[in-house]
């Protein structure tokens, strides 16, 4: 826990319900929560729970069929798209790029809804792309073509980017999905420290060791069921996880940190 | 970083230095009085040597700059956009458009030069409309894809019209006329022809000057874009448009000029790289020279003129396989 002191909801969802056909069941079913600004939120759930889709709901790319979103007090609907760049960021997944862009001309495309119309980035943006760079871990990868980096490093790349965009509320979508062990450990460095400057983060992520590593709060889905908001000591149990992936599974604490093994 | 930029920069900045430099040139090249450079006192004293400076040389100069930027242009926008290196400006569509517009207008409606410039325009944008309104009802894959496939279905069409059309006309007027338009050329050029095309060409030109490094931005999966705070649908759309309009007008005036608009984004990208804020304006400047060097050959290397869209295709492969091969030529720091 980083913050002890209540703090405004940074984002709520109110009965927020989301399908991509009206002739098919819901994918989002009456998802409610309030996320407390600096904290981490992580989207737990099966394959095709609607993880992503929820992350895309909270981005403002998809709108819900009911249901309210707010940010900051205020509808999402009702912010400008500049202005919703500069209170989010996503880090996708991945990315397709074709053409070989430097990394740091990369990065830079995090500084436009920071930019007036048709300006293009200038000494100050580039200072915050490098150092982006820098807290993703890819200092020396700044000159670097983008089509020569591997899936890890360009997913630190979204990484930087997101942060070059230096938003209240960022959305990652499996952001540990292509890392190894170090880089793993280096990107939840990052979230602890975004944390710290009071960023407020929400992921979904298929890894429950890091979730229980990083995470304040989880948002529980399941396929056809309304989701389930808490902190993540109550929230991950053994109990909800072996429900919700029909596995048994059993939470363990080892040297003090809690560990999820299965059979 | 920025050194790199500044170095660009430079780059952009020599390249227009050559482009003018070019130009003034050219207006002196040609084979009167004699085949070469006209000596500029001559000016002064011969009136038709002024006149033809003036009024066919110089609109014709324009154009092919105007064109090749526009081209040079157009492809490095489509490419980016499509998130495909193959593309080219016409592909929508709009060259087989422009193709059908002429051939229709020689064949059906009687050859006159303006008739057959509108109908070409008219066609072109019909061609873009039609893609356009196609993808928005194909049921399969992305957006861009979608445009894609129904360009290259509205193509075919197109060019099976044009086909149809080159059977039914008579092939001694008709026919050799057709042929000549589709292989493109600007000897046609007159100051009307130009100004009547200006406006759309120089609107189109500025706006994707205008938007030279939100291009980049809008490069991006749609999503992605969006998060940045861009409107990736609109902005596109309104960016394709700028692409094509100057396009379709300038193909109404000059024919065919294939491969400009494929090949000149890939050699500014590698003498530029990527970024479009470098690369955009790079492509307008090398596209305007490759042009008027092509078109300069078309008209004074022999004593017949030689078409345009014949010059821009074999050069054009010469120099791409020539830069495509070696490893490094770049403005870097």
């Amino acid at each position: 826990m980083s913050t002890n002191t209540p703090s405004a909801a940074l984002l709520q969802f109110e009965a927020v319900s989301f399908g991509y056909r009206r002739a098919l069941a819901p994918v989002v079913r009456a998802a409610t929560f309030a996320l407390q600004s600096g904290r981490i939120l992580a989207v737990v759930g099966p394959n095709g729970a609607g993880k992503s889709t929820l992350l895309a709901l909270a981005l403002g790319w998809l709108s819900p069929w009911a249901g309210r979103i707010i940010l900051a007090g205020r509808p999402l609907t009702a912010f400008s798209r500049a202005e919703r760049g500069r209170w989010l960021a996503l880090m996708p997944q991945s990315e397709h790029i074709p053409f070989d862009y430097r990394a740091v001309e990369y990065v830079l495309m995090g500084r436009a809804p920071h930019l007036p119309p048709l300006a293009a980035p200038g000494a100050a943006d580039y200072e915050a792309a490098l150092r982006a760079l820098e807290q993703a871990g890819l200092a020396d990868f700044a000159d670097r073509p983008v089509t020569e980096m591997s899936g890890g490093e360009r997913q630190l790349l979204l990484m930087a980017r997101a942060l070059a965009q230096s938003p209240r509320l960022l959305l990652l979508d499996e952001p540990t999905a292509h890392l190894d062990l170090r880089n793993k450990m280096r990107l939840i460095q990052t979230m602890r420290q975004l944390r710290a400057q009071g960023v407020t983060l929400m992921m979904t992520n298929h890894e429950p060791d890091v979730v229980l590593a990083v995470a304040d709060d989880v948002l529980l889905m399941e396929a056809g069921q309304p989701p389930v908001f808490g902190p993540v000591d109550t929230v991950l149990t053994e109990t909800a996880l072996s429900r919700v992936y029909h596995l048994p599974v059993r939470v363990v604490e080892v040297e003090g940190r809690r560990r999820v093994l299965w059979t | 970083m920025l050194a790199r930029n500044t170095r660009r920069t430079q780059g952009l900045m020599a390249l227009g230095g050559a482009l003018a430099l070019v130009f003034a040139l050219s207006l002196l090249l040609g084979r009167y009085p004699a085949p070469g450079l006209i000596d500029p006192a001559q000016l002064a004293q011969d009136d038709l040597a002024w006149r033809l400076v003036f009024n066919l040389r110089l609109p014709r100069m324009i154009s092919a700059v105007l064109l090749g930027m526009t081209l040079g242009a157009a492809g490095m926008v489509f490419q980016l956009l499509f998130g495909n290196p193959l593309v080219e400006p016409g592909f929508l569509g709009v060259s087989q458009g422009a193709a059908f517009g002429a051939a229709f207008a020689i064949v059906l409606l009687g050859n006159a030069a303006a008739l057959i410039q509108s109908s070409a325009v008219l066609a072109a944008l019909a061609g873009l409309g039609l893609s356009y309104a196609l993808a928005r009802r194909l049921r399969f894959g992305g957006w861009t894809l979608r445009l894609v496939l129904s360009g290259i279905a509205v193509s075919a069409l197109f060019s099976a019209g044009v086909g149809l059309l080159k059977y039914l006309a008579d092939p001694l007027t008709q026919l050799p006329e057709i042929t000549f338009w589709l292989l493109g050329g600007l000897a046609s050029i007159t100051w009307d022809k130009l100004l009547s095309v200006l406006p759309a060409a120089l609107i189109g030109l500025v706006v994707m000057a205008l938007f030279r490094w939100r291009l980049n931005l809008l490069a991006l999966n749609e999503q992605t874009a969006f998060s940045l705070g861009a409107s990736p649908s609109r902005e596109r759309l309104m960016l394709i448009v700028a692409a094509v309009l100057p396009t379709a007008v300038l193909i109404s005036i000059s024919g065919m000029v294939g491969w400009v608009g494929l090949i000149v984004p890939h050699i500014a990208r590698r003498l530029f790289q990527t970024d479009a804020r470098y690369s955009l304006p790079g492509a307008m400047l090398l596209g305007g020279l490759f042009t008027l060097l092509c078109d300069n050959m078309a008209r004074a290397l022999l004593a017949g003129e030689i078409p345009l869209g014949i010059l821009t295709a074999l050069l054009g492969a010469l120099i791409f396989l020539a830069l495509m091969t070696r490893p490094q030529t770049r403005f870097k720091s």
